[in-house]
């Protein structure tokens, strides 16, 4: 064993005026650079920019102290990569290398705005210099995000800057374990994972439960394609989860934590890893926190790629060092949990609402909200929309205020389709229900979910039937395969939605499809079974018709599945190029150089080679 | 590290096969046969269950990797946006399956359910750096860029 060292912070008192002197510290900086290095961002090459700025501010012969800082993801992902400079909150966006110096030259050392990199309203025109007046960020409301894009989240005297760990704080010095329970109660907040359960009751069964020693888990493994909310907050505000783990597992009499991480979040546990490090040293992780007398650390496990670990017993069992099959729900983790005892598990988000809960009470959490959710709930807005980003928006908005106003609509003005929620296991939302109020249960209602948190915007241009197959061919390669109707009840839906889409669909299909649904979703073993349907079902509930045309006329309406609808030369456009002709691998296109190209239809395998590869857009599907 | 070390580093917890698995690969690039035969003995818990593990799990390799590494994003906005006709693509010009390898080494394509840069689909990333707004041409011409390593560099990588 390494020497005890002397932690940082031993009582509320010491973490109250190390916060004051960090934030005084803070004050000699007069400029200040954040620069987004959230996955978005940094993937267009933000991270270059960070080293241009530091090298800019080394260089700069003025008499100013400047600090640079890379930040965690600010949502607004579209318009990365996003820099923003204090004083002033100025926001630019999509700035690229040659933009450095002018915004150094301009902003950092002449204070003047640098016009043509801030964000303009497509609709007014109006340019926006803060984040506030962009629509994007106006209807938000932001708790969990809220360190997000503000903090360095590899600095953990950021974090305690803005009043990180003094939750903590409270909470083991002024609380007593049942007191934070009654808190967490009186908040309603219900699980973010997906299931929508109370945490609270959670918490108190664990309390409860008799066993030699406790385990808090942190769900990291964000498995929804399209859903990126948990990636953001672990690597944007690693601290607030460790927070908000520190707190449970004091209500709950826990005494070792895991945070299960996706295999494909590099960058998050990059983060996490450095925030232990450092929690650790200040005292907040480790023994007798606080003076508490309560012990308690967080190790991190890497998941290994399987889908089916979201659930809560197959990411035990993949703790355990096993393969992640889930196991019957009637034996409670709460009370036989990971090496059979007393475990309790959250969702990334639910852990992060923690603090804020403690910080403000749980009456002020229960203030924003619908009867039955309360709080707010982080969505990754993606699909065929303008703004696609990370939204944090109160329980209760409109989806159409999320499309529309946040989301900016429909990309290239097509019509707005359907919506999907709760990944493969949600469903589709259609066009006359986008006056729902986003809640746990009026979402079930519809027969899609809340679920972690994607939302996907589908438009025309999108087959509802095809959208169907991608999460079942999802499913099946995901599905772990200990219960038979998962196992083989998903490859006959898959089955009969490929003859369909490829035009082989007969009579009676849709049916089938229903009836296999329901079994599914009945005698499956656990949550990804029984919820694997869901994007069948709901599809043919609200876009029967669309799977009748692939049937019946073997045509589809989207112009997505290949074989149903076919291309045409518009000769408008045409400029007789030949490329499509070179291309046909049948010889259908014909010809002269310079003149209108035509397509024989009777040769044509619609293969969509010539669509691909027609650089004036002149082939049209039909 | 040998395995008896790496066993002892997880303080012969087979709680922690998937971890110490991951240490493997990250060493080797791939899992290989006869330290799985290993690490199942030195760790005492049958081959089978190693196994199982092994290939229950996405992530973990029982072949050895290409010099490159293509990943292509699955995920439903990518799919939306034509992701499965550049894994199409590129399959058919390089022979291969998605998570197979080219015949030369020269790089493994990997499909994979999302990566999360649902801003930027479809997404494909090579060793490390991420492009953009992928079309099946596109992926293709990044592809055709890639030189094979020298034997030394990619040996450690």
């Amino acid at each position: 064993m390494e020497p005890k060292t002397k932690v940082k912070v031993q009582n509320p008192k010491d973490l109250e005026k190390t916060r004051k002197a960090i934030v005084e510290g803070k004050k000699a900086a007069e400029k200040v650079i954040r620069v987004c290095i959230g996955t978005g961002c940094a993937a267009k090459g933000s991270k270059r920019l960070y080293e241009l700025f530091c090298e800019a501010a080394k260089e700069s012969e003025q008499n100013i102290k400047i600090e640079t800082k890379c930040v965690g993801c600010h949502g607004f992902c579209e318009r990365g990569p996003i820099v923003v400079i204090e004083p002033g909150n100025i926001f630019y966006q999509r700035v690229e290398e040659p933009d450095v110096a002018e915004i150094f030259r301009e902003t950092v050392l002449g204070g003047r705005v640098v016009d043509r990199l801030l964000y303009e309203d497509p609709t007014s025109g109006k340019k926006a210099t803060t984040e506030e007046e962009i629509p994007f960020y106006k209807v938000q409301h932001r708790i969990v995000l809220a360190g997000n894009g503000v903090i360095d989240p590899t600095n953990i005297e950021d974090y305690i800057s803005i009043g990180g760990y003094s939750a903590l704080a409270k909470a083991l010095t002024e609380m007593t374990p049942e007191q934070i329970i009654d808190e967490v109660e009186k908040s309603g907040l219900r699980g973010r994972g997906g299931g929508g359960f109370p945490t609270a009751r959670k918490w108190r069964s664990c309390h409860e439960a008799e066993g030699e020693m406790k385990f808090v888990i942190c769900n990291g493994d964000e498995g929804d394609p399209g859903a990126f909310m948990d990636r953001s907050i672990m690597e944007g505000n690693p601290h607030s989860v460790l927070e908000g783990m520190i707190i449970g597992a004091y209500a709950i009499g826990a005494s070792q934590g895991y945070i299960y991480v996706r295999n494909e979040y590099p960058l998050a546990v990059e983060h996490l890893t450095r925030a232990i490090e450092q929690s650790r040293e200040w005292g907040f992780l480790g023994e007798n926190i606080f003076g508490s007398g309560f012990h308690f650390d967080i190790r991190i496990n890497r998941g290994g790629g399987a889908f089916v670990c979201g659930e809560s017993t197959a990411l035990i069992a993949s703790l355990e060092g096993r393969a992640g099959e889930p196991r019957a729900k009637y034996v409670h983790t709460v009370e036989h949990g990971l090496k059979d005892l007393p475990t309790n598990l959250n969702n990334v988000e639910t852990w992060t609402n923690i603090p804020a809960i403690i910080t403000h009470g749980g009456s002020w959490f229960e203030s924003i909200g619908t009867d039955g959710s309360k709080g707010t709930k982080v969505f990754s807005l993606v699909g065929k929309i303008t703004n696609t980003g990370l939204v944090e928006v109160p329980m209760g908005i409109r989806l159409r205020q999320i499309v529309e106003e946040i989301g900016g609509g429909v990309k290239e003005g097509n019509a707005f389709k359907a919506v999907q929620t709760g990944g493969p296991s949600g469903g589709c939302i259609p066009t006359q229900f986008l006056d729902a109020p986003v809640d746990f249960d009026e979402l079930t209602k519809l027969g899609s979910m809340m679920g972690s948190g994607g939302m996907i915007v589908m438009d025309e241009d999108t087959c509802m039937v095809n959208v169907a197959k991608y999460f079942l061919n999802f499913l099946k390669e995901e599905s772990c395969g200990k219960c038979t109707p998962c196992r083989e009840g998903i490859p006959q839906m898959l089955h009969i939605l490929e003859k369909i889409t490829k035009g082989e669909g007969e009579p009676g299909d849709i049916e089938k499809l229903e009836a296999l649904g329901e079994l599914v979703s009945e005698a499956s073993l656990c949550a990804l079974g029984k919820t694997a349907a869901n994007p069948v079902l709901s599809t043919i509930k609200y876009f029967r018709e669309e799977y009748e045309t692939h049937i019946r006329e073997k045509r589809c309406p989207a112009k997505e599945c290949r074989g149903l609808f076919s291309y045409k030369i518009n000769p408008e456009v045409c400029t007789g190029c030949g490329i499509c002709k070179r291309t046909c691998p049948v010889e259908a296109i014909s010809g002269e150089k310079k003149n209108p190209h035509k397509i024989d239809q009777s040769k044509c395998t619609k293969c969509g080679a010539c669509f691909e590869k027609c650089p004036f857009t002149a082939i049209e599907k039909v | 590290m040998t395995i008896e070390e790496l066993v002892v580093k997880y303080e012969s917890d087979e709680g922690m096969l998937i971890p110490i698995m991951q240490d493997i690969q990250a060493e080797f690039g791939y899992l290989p046969a006869e330290r799985l035969r290993e690490l199942a003995k030195v760790l005492d818990v049958p081959l089978s269950r190693v196994y199982q593990v092994a290939t229950f799990y996405a992530s973990f390799r029982l072949a050895p990797k290409g010099q490159h590494e293509v990943t292509l994003c699955m995920g439903t906005v990518c799919y939306l946006k034509g992701a499965d006709r550049i894994a199409a693509s590129i399959c058919e010009e390089y022979g291969i399956e998605p998570g197979g390898t080219t015949e030369d080494r020269l790089f493994t394509l990997q499909a994979v359910n999302c990566v999360g840069a649902c801003a930027l689909a479809p997404v494909m990333i090579v060793d490390g750096k991420y492009f953009d707004s992928v079309t099946p041409d596109g992926a293709l011409k990044i592809i055709s860029k890639l030189q094979p390593k020298e034997k030394s560099e990619s040996e450690g990588s």
